[in-house]
């Protein structure tokens, strides 16, 4: 599956079927930190992702003080 | 996955609350954490206009949004910071307005907007080096007393910020790292108004960073993404990588660590923060607003930011604090 990446924007290649959950991990992100998006939807964690899809893992947190 | 409430496939679990959710019934479930906070904290009364402050992030959009479905009266005002703008820089603040305006107009909202390079002649990245000030602290002053001063010459009851969970325990965990217990005092969700100074409310205290990007997401609303390039690596994102750390082991940390505070400690230290503040406020001798100080530290910044001689030091050398050796624009 493609696996678009944000900050650097950077596309990386897995190989599935893969539970979002166990992707997550392999990329070593941790799941209170990002969202996992198909198309225009969410997917949630025990769903299992296809070679065939695209998904992209969007960082949630920002920065600056208050 | 189930949805909790409808039993349909669900898109998002919320492990804080041990549930997930389909997309409308998530909505219906961020609508009423919003209207919870607002009813709880008595942020907003029936008629009040309500000026929200907008940056092109999820949480700012994603606030206006929810204000505007729940019904309240709600301007936008959104502030130019400068950042990136220079020619091959990332192009940070033309974006974020982009997103703000294409917000407004997609909703019928009104927008105001102030821009610091045009408005008051300096950007933040040069204004900060200048003012040898952190990028951050000078951003935030800029906009905590810009909002302040719109609110009040727009005539409305309310400023609303996008202030979340996350943001609000992180600021927290760094108060409490270094028992800054005037500021303690002074972190509610709600300060009240008093001379000078409008109500300020935070309605999306309930609500956390990824709740509200995945409001966005699955309401359609399209927001700035990348992050400020000036908050790099500074501390409050040390401080949210920290409790994310706590959070993934111990679901509802957050939400326990700001929520057992506002209910069993803030009230302690209250009395310090209005020590601090009693009788010391007298208007600035430049713009009028209150200040304990000769000159307030918002015109101080501008003065600074704005003084030939160190705006030329400036462009001759790195910035103080812009953070991995970034030059100013």
């Amino acid at each position: 599956m493609k696996v678009l990446l944000r900050n650097p924007r950077r596309e990386v290649e897995v190989p599935g079927p893969l539970r979002v959950g166990a992707l997550l991990e392999r990329l070593g992100v941790s799941r209170e930190t990002v969202l996992v998006i198909r198309g225009d939807t969410l997917v949630p964690g025990d769903a299992v992702l296809d070679d065939a899809d695209t998904v992209e893992v969007r960082p949630v947190i920002s920065g600056g003080q208050q | 996955m189930k949805c909790r409430r409808c039993r349909e496939a669900a898109v998002i679990e919320l492990r804080r609350h041990n549930a997930a959710f389909c997309a409308p019934c998530f909505l219906h479930h961020t609508r009423e954490q919003v209207r919870k906070a607002i009813d709880e904290f008595e942020m907003i009364g029936p008629g009040e206009r309500v000026l929200v402050a907008v940056s092109g992030g999820k949480d700012s959009l994603g606030l206006w949004d929810l204000l505007l479905d729940l019904g309240y009266q709600v301007d936008g005002l959104y502030l130019g910071l400068g950042i990136g703008d220079g020619e091959g820089d990332s192009g940070y603040s033309r974006s974020s307005g982009a997103y703000t305006r294409a917000f407004a107009a997609a909703r019928g909202a009104h927008l105001r907007e102030v821009d610091l390079p045009t408005d008051l002649g300096f950007d933040v990245p040069t204004g900060a080096a200048a003012a040898r000030r952190a990028p951050c602290s000078a951003c935030g002053l800029s906009k905590r007393h810009l909002f302040n001063a719109a609110a009040l010459e727009g005539g409305y009851d309310v400023v609303a910020t996008g202030h979340n969970l996350d943001d609000e325990a992180a600021v927290l965990f760094g108060n409490v790292l270094r028992w800054n217990t005037d500021y303690l005092g002074r972190q509610l969700p709600v300060l009240p108004a008093a001379r000078g100074f409008v109500r300020k409310v935070k309605p999306l205290v309930r609500l956390s960073e990824r709740e509200m990007a995945a409001y966005c997401v699955l309401k359609g609303i399209d927001y700035i993404v990348e992050e400020c390039p000036m908050a790099d690596g500074n501390r409050h994102l040390g401080y949210k990588e920290a409790l994310n750390a706590v959070e993934e082991r111990s679901p509802g940390a957050k939400h326990a660590f700001y929520f057992e505070f506002l209910a069993k400690a803030s009230e302690l230290f209250r009395p310090l923060a209005a020590a601090e503040q009693e009788g010391a406020l007298r208007p600035c001798s430049s713009c009028g607003a209150p200040t304990t100080g000769e000159v307030c530290a918002f015109c101080s910044l501008v003065a600074r930011a704005t003084d030939p001689e160190r705006l030329a030091t400036v462009r001759l050398g790195p910035t103080r604090r812009g953070g991995r050796g970034r030059r100013s624009a």
